[in-house]
C-alpha cells in the first residue's frame, strides 16, 4: 500500500529524514518508535503533506501513485488519515458540522452520495459509542475546551467515520491516562482489517500493549536503525534507545 | 505556487458580481455644490419651505466646514482629497418616479433589481417570506412594496420624499433630532443634499409583521448617493429593518454619505441590519465607493432597545460608527459587526454607546477580518454619564488576519463618569493558523472551504444576529470577498 524509498526530507530548512525505506502492505500494523528528535513526527507530517515539510529526494508511492505530487486534501480523500499529536482548536466551527463536511468531501471524491444531516447523525452516534465520546462534544466548536483525552477521542472518532486506507497515528498515546488509552486503542483496533494499514508512531511501548503491531521499526537520526517484530518494542522498553543510537552513529 | 493557490488566484480574479451598469436614462444635475443646487433638488421634490430651510442651513454650515478644513482626518484611512465641486448631487431615472402601481415602473429598473435578487413584484415572492422593500436607485426611491398590507396595521413605510409630503409633522418632529444637521462633516453634507431614502413609523403597540428593507443601488457615474433613513418605533412597537447595497464597477471613486436616524420610545425595539456590499474597487485599489456614513439611534424611552448588526464587505473605504444614545432608564444598545477588508480596502468602523439613563446596558461584538493589503480599525466609544447609575457595557473586539501584508488596529475609548458602572473590554488579534488550515485539509476539505469555514466560525456570534434570509447571504458574501485571500 505504502512504499517509501530512500526518503530524505526537511522540516523548514533543516534536514531531518535522511534516507528511510519502508514498505507497508494492506492489513499490516507498523509501529515506529524512537527517541525525541529522531524524525518520527516529521515522517507523519511529510506523509500527510503538511506545508513547510519538503521531500528533498527519494519517493513515496501510495497505492502505486506518487504521493508527494498530491495536495494534502487529495491525500486525505485518497485515504490517508493522520491522527494528530496536537489536534487544533477551531473556534466557532461546530464539530458536528466539520465532521459532516469532511466525510462528505471524502465521499464525493469516492463517487459516493453525500450524507444528509439525519444519516450523518445516525452514523456518528454509532461511532461515538466505540470511543465513549459524550454527545455534547459534537455540538461544541472543534476541540475547543476539550480535555487532552477528549481531543484524542475526537481524532479516533473522525478516523472511524472516514474509514481511511492508511491510518497514521502520531503519538496518540501522549497525554492519555490508562482508561483513555484503552478506549482510544479499542477504537483503533475496531478499524483493523485486511484492507487497511496502520502506522503507529509512539515514544513508549505502553500503547503497543493495546495496539499490537506486526512490525516495529526504530527511528534514530532520521533513519530506520532496526526493524523487528512486536518483541522489539519490549526490548526497547527494557534497554532504552541508547544501545541503538550508538550503533547508528 | 501550489495547485490550490492557483485555484484561489483564479477565483480572486472573478469580477464583482454586482458590477453591471443599467442602461437607464437619467435626469442628472451637473457637478457642483451651491445654493442653486440645493434649491433645485428641493424644487424637484416639491418640498415645503421648512424642508428647504433645513437644507440651506446645512449647506451654509457645510461650506464653512470646507473652508475651515473640518473634513475628519482622525480615522485611520488614507485617500486623496475629495473635490466636492466635482460631484453631481442628484441623479434620477427619467421615467416618472411617482407611479400608481409597479406596472408603471421602467422595466429596465425592475430587471436591475431582479438581477440583484430583489423582486419588486409582490406576487413574485414565492419563498413565502415577506419582506417589504423600498428600492432606492441613485437619488430616488423607485418602489416600495407591501405598502397596503402594512397600512392596515397603521405602519407607514415609504420613501423619504413621500414622508415629507404626507407626514410632515413626523418628519419635522424627528428629522435631525438624533443626528443634527451640523453633527459632522459628512452628515452636514447629507443634510444639505440628501435626495431620498426610507421612512418608517411603527405605531404604538404594533409589532411589524414582516421585515422592512431598503435596497440601495448606485448606478450613474459621477454622482454621489446621499440618502436619509428615519425610523421611529412608538411605545411598545417592534420592527426589524434590513438594508442592502451594491454599485457598478467604475474606475472612479464614488461618494456615499448617508444618515440614518432611529428613535425608540418606551418599550420599543428596533433591530437594524446592514449587509453592505458596495463596489470595493479592484485588486489594486482603483475605484470603489467611499462609504462615509452616520448612523445613530436614540433609545428615548424606558426599556427601549436598539440593536445594530452590520456585515461590511464592500466599499473602498468605510467610515461608519452606528451608535446608540441610551437615554431611557433600562434601555439597551447592541452593536454586532463583521467587517472585512481584502486587497486595498480600508475600514475604520465601530460604535458609540452613550449611557445616560439608569441601568442602561450595551453590548459590542466586533469581528474584523483583514486579508490582502486590507487595513482595518475598530474604533469604539463607551461613555457613561454621571446619572447613569448601574450602567453596564461589555465589549469584545476580535481581529483575524490572513496573510502578512494586512493590518488590524483597535482604538477603544472609555469615558466613565459614574462609579457604579461596569465596563468590560476584551480584545484579541489572531492569524488564521496554518495549523487550522492543515487540519481541515487533512480531513479532505479544500483550502478555500477551510478558510471560509474558519472565517464564518470567527464571525458566528454576529451572523446569528442577522435575520435568517440574510445570514445565508452574508455567509456567502464573506466567502466571495475572501477569495484569493490565501496563498
Amino acid at each position: 500500500m505504502l512504499e517509501i524509498k530512500n526518503l530524505h526530507a526537511n522540516a523548514g530548512d533543516k534536514p531531518i529524514i535522511k534516507g528511510i525505506d519502508l514498505s507497508i502492505r494492506a492489513g499490516e500494523v507498523h509501529a515506529i518508535m524512537g527517541p525525541n528528535g529522531s524524525g518520527k513526527s516529521t515522517l507523519s507530517n511529510v506523509l500527510a503533506g503538511r506545508p513547510g515539510y519538503t521531500v528533498t529526494s527519494g519517493e513515496v508511492l501510495f497505492l502505486g501513485r506518487d504521493l508527494c505530487a498530491m495536495e494534502p486534501e487529495v491525500r486525505a480523500r485518497e485515504g490517508i488519515f493522520l491522527a494528530f499529536q496536537y489536534p487544533v482548536e477551531i473556534p466557532g466551527v461546530n464539530n458536528n458540522y466539520f465532521l459532516k463536511a469532511s466525510l462528505n468531501a471524502i465521499r464525493s471524491h469516492r463517487g459516493e452520495p453525500e450524507l444528509d444531516a439525519m444519516d450523518f447523525l445516525k452514523l456518528s452516534k454509532e461511532k461515538m459509542k466505540l470511543v465513549e465520546m459524550p454527545s455534547e462534544l459534537m455540538g461544541r466548536a472543534i476541540n475547543q475546551g476539550f480535555s487532552g483525552g477528549e481531543k484524542k477521542r475526537n481524532e479516533i472518532l473522525q478516523m472511524l467515520l472516514l474509514e481511511p486506507k492508511l491510518c497514521i497515528l502520531d503519538e496518540t498515546d501522549s497525554g492519555l491516562d490508562i482508561d483513555a488509552l484503552r478506549v482510544v486503542a479499542g477504537g483503533v483496533n475496531a478499524l483493523r482489517g485486511p484492507d487497511r494499514a496502520m502506522l503507529v508512531i509512539t515514544h513508549y511501548q505502553r500503547l503497543l500493549d493495546y495496539i499490537v503491531p506486526d512490525h516495529v521499526h526504530v527511528l534514530s537520526g532520521g533513519r530506520i536503525v532496526k526493524s523487528g517484530g512486536k518483541e522489539l518494542a519490549l526490548e526497547l522498553e527494557e534497554k532504552g534507545y541508547g544501545w541503538l543510537e550508538k550503533g547508528a552513529a | 505556487m501550489s495547485e490550490g493557490n492557483a485555484h484561489l488566484e483564479r477565483l480572486a480574479n472573478e469580477e464583482y458580481k454586482y458590477g453591471f451598469v443599467s442602461d437607464i436614462e437619467s435626469d442628472q444635475l451637473p457637478p457642483g455644490l451651491d445654493e442653486n443646487v440645493v434649491r433645485t433638488i428641493s424644487a424637484k421634490k416639491r418640498e415645503p419651505q421648512w424642508m428647504l430651510d433645513f437644507r440651506l442651513k446645512a449647506l451654509r454650515r457645510f461650506l464653512e466646514m470646507v473652508d475651515e478644513n473640518h473634513e475628519p482626518t482622525w480615522a485611520k484611512v488614507d485617500y486623496p482629497p475629495i473635490d466636492y465641486q466635482s460631484i453631481s448631487y442628484y441623479s434620477a431615472p427619467k421615467k416618472p418616479v411617482e407611479v400608481a402601481s409597479l406596472d408603471e415602473v421602467d422595466p429596465e429598473l425592475l430587471r436591475t433589481y431582479e438581477k440583484l435578487g430583489i423582486s419588486l413584484l409582490e406576487q413574485k415572492r414565492l419563498s413565502g417570506v415577506k419582506i417589504a422593500v423600498d428600492a432606492v436607485f441613485d437619488s430616488v426611491s423607485v418602489a416600495t412594496t407591501f405598502r397596503s398590507e402594512l397600512q392596515k396595521k397603521g405602519i407607514i413605510f415609504c420613501s423619504f420624499s413621500e414622508a415629507v409630503e404626507h407626514h410632515p409633522d413626523l418628519i419635522r418632529e424627528y428629522l435631525g433630532s438624533v443626528v443634527p444637521y451640523s453633527d459632522n462633516f459628512f452628515a452636514c453634507l447629507n443634510s444639505a443634499v440628501f435626495s431620498d431614502g426610507s421612512f418608517a413609523y411603527i405605531p404604538k403597540g404594533v409589532h411589524c409583521p414582516m421585515e422592512l428593507s431598503t435596497y440601495f443601488r448606485i448606478n450613474s457615474a459621477g454622482t454621489g448617493q446621499f440618502e436619509r433613513t428615519l425610523l421611529i418605533a412608538a411605545e411598545g412597537a417592534k420592527v426589524s429593518y434590513l438594508e442592502g447595497c451594491t454599485a457598478p464597477m467604475r474606475d472612479e471613486n464614488q461618494l456615499h454619505a448617508a444618515v440614518v436616524e432611529l428613535i425608540a420610545l418606551d418599550d420599543a425595539s428596533i433591530k437594524y441590519s446592514t449587509v453592505q456590499n458596495w463596489y470595493p474597487g479592484d485588486k489594486n485599489g482603483v475605484g470603489g465607493i467611499y462609504n462615509f456614513v452616520t448612523k445613530r439611534g436614540a433609545c428615548r424611552g424606558r426599556r427601549s432597545k436598539i440593536s445594530w448588526t452590520q456585515v461590511e464587505t464592500g466599499s473602498a473605504i468605510t467610515w461608519k460608527y452606528p451608535s446608540c444614545i441610551l437615554q431611557g432608564d433600562e434601555s439597551v444598545g447592541e452593536f454586532y459587526s463583521v467587517a472585512m477588508t481584502n486587497h486595498r480596502q480600508q475600514a475604520d468602523t465601530g460604535t458609540k454607546m452613550i449611557h445616560l439613563g439608569k441601568n442602561t446596558t450595551s453590548t459590542i461584538i466586533s469581528k474584523g477580518i483583514s486579508a490582502g493589503r486590507g487595513q482595518q480599525s475598530y474604533r469604539g466609544l463607551v461613555k457613561i454619564g454621571p446619572k447613569a447609575d448601574g450602567a453596564r457595557n461589555y465589549s469584545q473586539c476580535d481581529s483575524l488576519l490572513l496573510g502578512d501584508e494586512c493590518g488590524a488596529h483597535t482604538f477603544p475609548y472609555l469615558e466613565v463618569k459614574n462609579a457604579t458602572a461596569t465596563v468590560e473590554h476584551e480584545a484579541t488579534t489572531s492569524k488564521i493558523g496554518e495549523d487550522q488550515l492543515f487540519y481541515c485539509r487533512q480531513r479532505g476539505i479544500s483550502e478555500e472551504d477551510a478558510v471560509s469555514m474558519i472565517v464564518n466560525g470567527f464571525c458566528k456570534e454576529v451572523l446569528r444576529e442577522l435575520p435568517m434570509e440574510f445570514a445565508v447571504e452574508a455567509q456567502n458574501l464573506l466567502s466571495v470577498s475572501l477569495e484569493g485571500a490565501v496563498g
